[in-house]
């Protein structure tokens, strides 16, 4: 089962209850954020002192007031000489300062929604905020990704982990679909998926350069999921060309037809957070790997790789020494052997390999 | 408030601890045959997220650990935190703890003008450990309603306003005010309790701003930090930034209210308790001192010259959750050329983007290592620019020129100049962590390209965040541990500043090392030469630079200076300044190929299978 939380960012009005049956699109809570503030200079556009302003306001705090309406109006020698102060927005009157002569117009209020994003049920209601909904889902984790929440059928357009995924792939019958690509996405791939309507690219990798022309900045911090690029990008193993993990290759086609909920999001900092693939389905329920996680490494556990010189690699741990050991880099790590999937046994620091989830 | 449950002359155990962002690491020191020493050090990951959400179970996970290697309990059986005192079986004398989990100490700065009170209120937050989100002025170059936008989507720790000198502008200082609270700013941690704001501005404004402020935010009023123009008085803002930071921002924190019930001395932000060990190590020698803290997220750097502390942080720059923000920054030219064989700029661009999706992991081959710290060089470089920006003269102030200054029309902003720098100190896991402290040593080298005779020091295992808040109430003990066990003394750089051709003559340095033994090196220029001088040894030196060069005493004078001894050694650098570097890149490799060789810095063989 995957529970996802659906939050406003300030307090509101939440629209569901515990029990009911969500879809994608169902509005989950709803609030309003306080409009903009719009800072009139009064007594400086009259040409008074501040103290001098209050006569002249047509308007005092409170008071509602159109665009173009007028605030405070001015007049001298006889009506000869005229001052008017419009407002520049709709809005009401929310201060009038006397030490600056500035009045302070409110904007009307912005309404903020959230959805529910994936389809199931609600589970528990967090009041004034949202809600829990929970679905009977796969669930896959990215470890890089870009563009927002999203969701489309999933197609599988390569015939291996390992083949990259080039423009020739990409076809208009594509469009709204969560495109499935092997090692690689070229940067001709991604533009042709944002032209034909694509909705999230999955790959292995990409190359660093290509993303930095696709988004049109170089990634500085990771903290991603604005980008306005017209999709949504998950890279599952890292940057350059890098083979997607064959396991999960084999889910994501064991689910090609079936509809997902993508997010690109990415903040890798305290609270992290990673791209994701919930695929909503009704087969049976698959027994969760906390358990085989929180028990650590032990021999036999299966590991990749991620870093240099065997990034990428599959194997499982076959000896855990306790006492540090030196390696290449002169480095006193702790370390583990692992038994590689062609055979070779290659000694590694324990901080270099990732639990691979079964 | 500090209170001590025992007067510090009967203390017999001490622990600190400091929970970062992803590790709590406790400090565990004795003082044995009346002398404070470092025993052992415990870690264990932050629970400051979900699920556990209560830090304190990180810091009873870190402290747990000393006691296993220890034998010596710590924690109380019920689980309610730390014995205090030691009861002659069990508990420590005192605990104190810095803190840098969720984010540390966030801040919005605004004043009147950019480069004065703005100035003046952005030192004074960092001097207080916080990371400045944005600094808000009069004359920022945005509109009122960019501003205001901008206000709106920073969720801030805290708001330090500061404005107009005592009794000068007020209409100015009081439109900056009604911005912000125009701009209803919401504090990070929730929406239940009113944002801390510390007006530190034009004290005859008080009354307005307490009408204007007081209703929605948590307002606390000090001294002016710039009363006059002629003067810049921090310290009572940064002080109300450390008890605002206590009372509003820690205590909605998860577990902190619980932490700050255990602890014996405030809760501290991680960088304020590094900054006052930097200022420890230049109130002890006297001398002027440049620090870093080189984090995986941040660079932190510290300068303290003639008695005025300065901190500067780069919120981006790092060496893995930050890394590729170097490399935004610097340009992936520049880390390139500090590496000498052949690597793909696509290759070293993809490796660090891998690096920072993957922040935990650590170099295992040579030539990952060597990536690694040509970005250290890069990281630190920006951050000593930064900092420059930082550390300045105060501006608004007439300038006394003299007839010498007519010929040299700008003024330079910094006085952070290399020549009058004695003290370079770094801290931080890439430092520590180098396989041989000659690295470390020479990054910096590299990095700040330090002029004169500079002495060099290193953090050994973490702990300058921990003894920098314990030397804010038993400055005895912080200084027995700082100075035996957590700096490492790497050695002396003796390095004249000055250019000429390659193979000119640059420097002669005589050598009287403790044993009697004389050294005597004739040096050219793009030279550079390691000396053993072990540790806690000194010795007398004569160095005579050529003309065109400077050792602090003008081209050519030489200088007689007795010199400090560490685990590195003592760097004769000729290279001048600035470091020349070829710009082709196959001549820039074989430069660097010299120097790497000529200071062992790394394994030989590998290094040639490399190249």
């Amino acid at each position: 089962m995957v529970d996802k939380i659906r939050r406003l960012p300030i307090f509101g009005e939440v629209f569901v209850k515990v029990g009911d049956a969500v879809a994608y699109d169902t509005t989950v809570a709803r609030t309003e954020i306080s409009g903009e503030p719009e800072i009139v200079k009064a007594a400086k556009i009259i040409g008074l002192e501040p103290d001098e302003l209050p006569p002249y306001l047509l308007k005092q705090i409170g008071d509602k007031v159109e665009e173009g309406e007028l605030i405070a109006y001015y007049t001298a020698f006889f009506g000869l000489m005229k001052k008017r102060v419009p407002s520049p927005i709709t809005g009401i009157i929310e201060a009038i300062s006397e030490v600056t002569g500035q009045v302070i117009i409110r904007g009307s209020p912005v309404p903020v929604e959230v959805d529910a994003y994936i389809p199931g049920k609600v589970v528990e209601v967090l009041p004034g905020e949202g809600a829990v909904i929970e679905t009977n889902a796969a669930f896959i984790q990215g470890i890089f990704g870009i563009g927002e929440e999203r969701h489309g059928k999933i197609h599988i357009a390569v015939d291996s982990s390992d083949e990259e995924l080039t423009a020739d792939h990409v076809k208009p019958e594509y469009k709204g679909d969560v495109l499935v690509g092997g090692s690689m996405v070229t940067m001709d791939a991604l533009k042709k998926s944002v032209d034909l309507g694509v909705s999230c690219v999955v790959v292995g990798g990409v190359r660093h350069d290509d993303l930095t022309t696709f988004i049109g900045e170089e990634i500085g911090v990771a903290i991603t999921g604005q980008e306005e690029v017209g999709i949504t990008l998950i890279v599952t193993e890292g940057f350059g060309r890098m083979r997607m993990s064959q396991r999960t290759f084999d889910l994501l086609k064991s689910f090609e037809g079936y509809q997902a909920s993508v997010n690109g999001a990415t903040q890798i900092r305290a609270g992290v957070l990673r791209p994701e693939i919930i695929i909503p389905h009704e087969q049976g329920l698959e027994r969760s790997t906390d358990g085989a996680l929180a028990s650590g490494m032990i021999p036999g556990t299966p590991v990749r790789i991620i870093r240099q010189p065997y990034f990428g690699a599959i194997g499982k741990v076959t000896f855990l020494p306790i006492e540090l050991q030196q390696v290449e880099s002169e480095s006193h790590v702790r370390v583990l052997d692992v038994e590689l999937d062609d055979g070779r046994v290659v000694t590694v620091p324990r901080a270099n390999v990732e639990i691979i989830e079964e | 408030m500090a209170t001590l449950r025992k007067p510090t002359e009967q203390m017999q155990f001490i622990l600190a601890t400091d929970v970062g962002s992803t590790t709590t690491k406790s400090r565990f020191f004795h003082r044995k045959e009346g002398e404070w020493r470092f025993l052992v050090a415990g870690e264990a990951p932050t629970t400051v997220e979900a699920p556990y959400e209560d830090v304190t179970m990180g810091v009873q996970n870190a402290v747990r650990e000393v006691e296993e290697l220890t034998g010596h309990r710590i924690l109380a059986l019920d689980g309610s935190g730390i014995v205090i005192p030691y009861d002659g079986r069990v508990g420590v004398d005192l605990y104190c703890t810095t803190s840098s989990a969720g984010g540390g100490l966030q801040m919005m700065v605004a004043g009147l003008v950019k480069s004065m009170t703005a100035e003046s209120a952005n030192r004074a937050a960092l001097g207080a450990g916080a990371i400045v989100m944005d600094v808000i002025a009069k004359d920022d170059g945005r509109q009122a309603y960019q501003k205001i936008q901008r206000i709106r989507s920073l969720r801030p720790d805290m708001i330090l306003l500061a404005g107009g000198t005592d009794g000068g502008a007020s209409s100015h200082v009081m439109e900056i005010a009604e911005l912000i609270r125009a701009s209803e700013p919401k504090p990070r941690l929730g929406v239940g309790y009113d944002l801390p704001i510390v007006y530190a501005g034009n004290k005859a404004l008080r009354p307005q701003i307490k009408d204007l402020m007081s209703k929605d935010f948590a307002l606390d009023m000090v001294d002016n930090l710039r009363p006059v123009l002629e003067v810049e008085n921090t310290e009572p803002a940064r002080r109300a930034v450390h008890e605002l930071f206590m009372e509003h921002v820690m205590s909605h924190a998860p577990g902190y209210t619980k932490l700050m019930k255990w602890t014996d001395v405030d809760i501290m932000p991680t960088p304020a308790g590094e900054g006052m060990a930097m200022q420890l190590i230049a109130d002890t020698y006297k001398e002027n001192v440049l620090g870093v803290g080189l984090g995986g997220a941040t660079t932190n750097v510290y300068s303290v010259v003639d008695g005025r502390f300065v901190r500067s942080v780069s919120a981006n720059l790092g060496m893995s959750y930050s890394v590729t923000n170097v490399m935004k920054e610097a340009g992936i030219e520049n880390i390139m050329r500090w590496i000498p064989f052949n690597l793909e700029e696509e290759e070293v661009s993809s490796r660090l983007m891998n690096k920072m999706i993957r922040p935990t992991t650590i170099p295992q081959t040579l030539e990952d290592l060597i990536v690694e710290h040509s970005v250290a060089r890069e990281a630190l470089r920006l951050g000593l620019a930064h900092h420059r920006t930082i550390a300045t003269r105060l501006k608004g102030i007439q300038l006394e020129r003299t007839v010498a200054d007519m010929f040299d029309q700008a003024v330079e902003e910094t006085y952070v100049k290399m020549m009058i720098i004695d003290i370079i100190a770094g801290t931080g896991g890439l430092l520590s962590h180098a396989p041989r402290r000659i690295q470390s040593m020479f990054i910096l080298i590299d990095a700040w390209q330090p002029e004169g005779v500079t002495r060099m020091f290193q953090d050994s295992v973490f702990m300058m965040p921990h003894l920098g808040v314990l030397s804010t109430v038993y400055k005895d003990a912080a200084w027995s541990i700082f100075d035996k066990d957590c700096l490492v003394r790497l050695g002396t750089c003796i390095a004249p500043a000055g250019t000429a051709e390659p193979g000119k003559h640059v420097m002669k340095v005589r050598l009287e090392m403790p044993d009697g033994e004389t050294y005597e090196e004739d040096l050219s220029y793009g030279e550079i030469k390691l000396l053993p001088l072990p540790e806690r040894h000194d010795a007398k030196a004569v160095i005579t630079p050529a003309r065109g060069f400077d050792l602090g005493k003008g081209s050519g004078h030489a200088v007689e200076r007795t010199i400090m001894g560490g685990v590195a050694g003592v760097l004769l650098d000729a290279r001048g300044r600035p470091i020349p570097l070829p710009e082709e890149s196959s001549q820039s490799r074989e430069v660097l190929l010299n120097w790497f060789e000529a200071l062992d810095l790394y394994p030989e063989e590998k290094l040639k299978e490399l190249v």
